[in-house]
């Protein structure tokens, strides 16, 4: 595959970089350049996807050091799906972009760009130091992106974002630099391969220092009792920057599943499955803190939030089970959750865009006092049957369709990822099946209910009992990247069977990562050049 | 040596937590500075620390690699160092813009009532 795997963080790197140079005033360029990226983003997205479905792992070393002294990116298939899920959603938030919001403030279009390149470079490399810095690029473009369009309550949310990421940031390095002064190597691959070799008077430490690490990791996830930061900021952030924000939760989980399975797995020797009850709890409580969150908001963007730390918690309370098949479904279950929570940060604003200002504190007030002004308006709209504008009941149609994702309702992609985590937690051939296994499947459905019982709320108030119904102007650009998410969750769902042979192809990779292990650590094969 | 910088991190690292829960953003903001300082030292104190040794190579001995301390937690902190100011640098102005905007200092962007 050669330099096809570097390409996904090149392409948006000169992209923002010329975009930079062009300025404010060759709008139209920047707007050309922007396009052109993300679809290339996107058609290498799914040729990597084809070329990662393979047992072989893709390895790139850059300046062909040996991957023990030099940076690797590596491609395996969960790169690969994070990639294509971070192009997907990376082109439908930019197309959506170009309808006002790329114009509420300067240099939208190069933080974007640059965003992506720090995500792809978290998603591709195979060094945590390396790790670190494609976060630091992702963060520094996401406070960009999570103040674009300014107001006091982005600047307010955005002060506490930042402060927290630093924090983590900081954390992170003490981690990286610990397990660096313990195992004398950065490269995670290598790093496994010395895990069972650790020193038994080293090893506490070491633990530490991956513990320390994964807390960076579970702030990013937003996993409870770090994760208070997410609703507020993903509310205030404007809509295109908010649908890529919500990927950037799961970069924590693409960091816990990679770091916690490669180090932690069978062949960590007496450290194997550390941490994994504390994942599996922390999950729990997350799950049960965003079910809550998710009934308490009075405002769509908060429970669109919400609905992130639900999914957040599942996948960690997912990943925390430590089984093969479980992780499988858990990876669908990210596939499935990072297109409907997107889809759905970009419906919340049109849809929001024929309401009133504060209706939604209103209608849970009405709900709660009742108003008394119902016989009045049933008499004033007399009229049996009022057609429903077709643009309203589009809407209607793709809020309807991200409810059923979210909660978990069949027959779409959420019900199956749900039941792809819970039927092998149940079959996995004990008889007593453990305690923790029940709160799991609990919490599961029971946040299925909560987020049920919160989109029917906001659903029915929103296109039923709307109080005045101004139907919203919505253009062709802004409908079509919700569709078009929507859509491939349908598409999720009709080949759901291949798709979760990749999953489950993914996740047995995970948990026995000879290939990963043997891809990165053999020397290079390939003939170098004759000038030597 | 070792117990001097391990208290000097530890002091960093203390008033930078304290100072970060503070209410005042410029409190905050050096509370940062001062955490990434005592990160940022703790990274170059995993190469090892040595005093009094030379510098690359020691006078009338042949250069071995045994004498080196490991140049990589050096390489690790300039990264960290230059990201750190870079990201601080920006915190500065979102403080500056929210001041400016609520016109408090108070990090939640009002004061509490008394």
């Amino acid at each position: 595959m050669g330099h096809l795997l570097i390409a996904p963080i090149v392409v948006p790197m000169l992209a923002g970089a010329a975009m930079v140079l062009a300025g404010d005033r060759g709008r139209r360029l920047t707007v050309l350049l922007g396009l052109c990226s993300t679809v290339t983003l996107v058609v290498l997205s799914v040729v990597l996807l084809r070329l990662a479905d393979a047992p072989v792992v893709g390895v790139y070393r850059l300046g062909d050091w040996p991957s023990l002294f030099g940076i690797v990116l590596v491609l395996d298939r969960l790169s690969a799906l994070m990639l294509a899920l971070a192009a997907v959603l990376g082109f439908s938030a930019f197309v959506f972009s170009l309808a006002r919001w790329h114009r509420a403030g300067t240099h939208f279009h190069p933080l974007f760009q640059f965003q992506l390149m720090g995500l792809n470079g978290a998603f591709l490399t195979g060094d945590l130091f390396n790790l670190f810095v494609f976060f630091e690029v992702m963060l520094a473009a996401s406070y960009g992106m999570a103040l674009h369009g300014s107001g006091v309550a982005r600047v307010r949310a955005g002060l506490h974002y930042i402060v927290i990421n630093l924090v983590a940031s900081l954390l992170f390095l003490v981690g990286v630099s610990a397990v660096y002064g313990i195992a004398g190597t950065l490269n995670m691959a290598d790093l496994a391969a010395r895990m069972r070799d650790v020193a038994v008077e080293d090893r506490a430490l070491l633990e530490t220092g991956l513990a320390v690490l994964g807390i960076a990791f579970l702030v990013k996830a937003a996993m409870w009792p770090l994760g208070f930061w997410l609703p507020a900021t993903y509310a205030a952030a404007s809509t295109p920057a908010a649908a890529i924000l919500s990927i950037l939760s799961k970069v924590g989980i693409y960091a816990v599943l990679r770091v916690w399975l490669l180090l932690f797995g069978g062949e960590a020797g007496a450290s194997a499955g550390f941490g994994g009850a504390w994942l599996l709890a922390g999950g729990l409580f997350t799950i049960a803190f965003g079910s809550i969150a998710v009934l308490a908001t009075q405002n769509l963007p908060r429970l669109a939030g919400a609905s992130v730390l639900v999914s957040s918690g599942t996948l960690l309370a997912a990943i925390g089970a430590g089984q093969v098949a479980v992780t499988g479904g858990a990876l669908f279950y990210l596939a499935s959750s990072v297109l409907a929570i997107g889809a759905f940060f970009l419906l919340i604003e049109l849809v929001e865009r024929g309401r009133e200002v504060g209706a939604d504190v209103l209608a849970v007030t009405r709900e709660a006092f009742g108003s008394g002004e119902e016989e009045d308006e049933l008499q004033e709209h007399d009229e049996v049957g009022v057609a429903i504008p077709g643009t309203v009941a589009l809407l209607g149609m793709s809020f309807m369709t991200c409810a059923l994702l979210l909660a978990g309702l069949p027959p779409l992609s959420g019900f199956l990822a749900k039941f792809a985590i819970l039927a092998p937690l149940l079959g996995s051939g004990e008889p007593a099946v453990p305690a923790a296994t029940w709160a799991l499947m609990a919490a599961l459905i029971l946040s299925g209910l909560a987020t049920v019982v919160a989109m029917l709320r906001v659903g029915i108030d929103v296109f039923w009992a709307s109080p005045a119904g101004r139907v919203p102007r919505i253009g062709l650009v802004e409908i079509a990247p919700v569709a078009l998410l929507l859509m491939l969750c349908g598409a999720l769902t009709l080949g759901a069977g291949p798709a979760m042979d990749y999953m489950q192809a993914a996740a047995r990779a995970l948990h026995a990562p000879t290939d990963y292990l043997h891809g990165v650590l053999t020397a290079p094969v390939a003939a170098r050049g004759g000038g030597g | 040596m070792e117990l001097v910088v391990a208290i000097g991190i530890g002091v960093l690292t203390g008033s930078g937590v304290w100072l970060l829960l503070r209410p005042r953003t410029f409190q905050v903001i050096i509370g940062l500075a001062l955490l990434s300082y005592a990160a940022n030292l703790f990274i170059f104190s995993t190469g090892g620390l040595r005093s009094g040794a030379a510098a690359i190579l020691e006078p009338g001995e042949a250069g071995t690699l045994a004498r080196y301390t490991d140049p990589l937690p050096q390489a690790l902190v300039l990264t960290a160092i230059v990201i750190g100011f870079a990201t601080t640098a920006l915190l500065l102005v979102v403080l500056l813009a929210a001041r400016g905007l609520t016109g408090t200092d108070h990090v939640d962007g009002r004061e509490r009532e008394r």
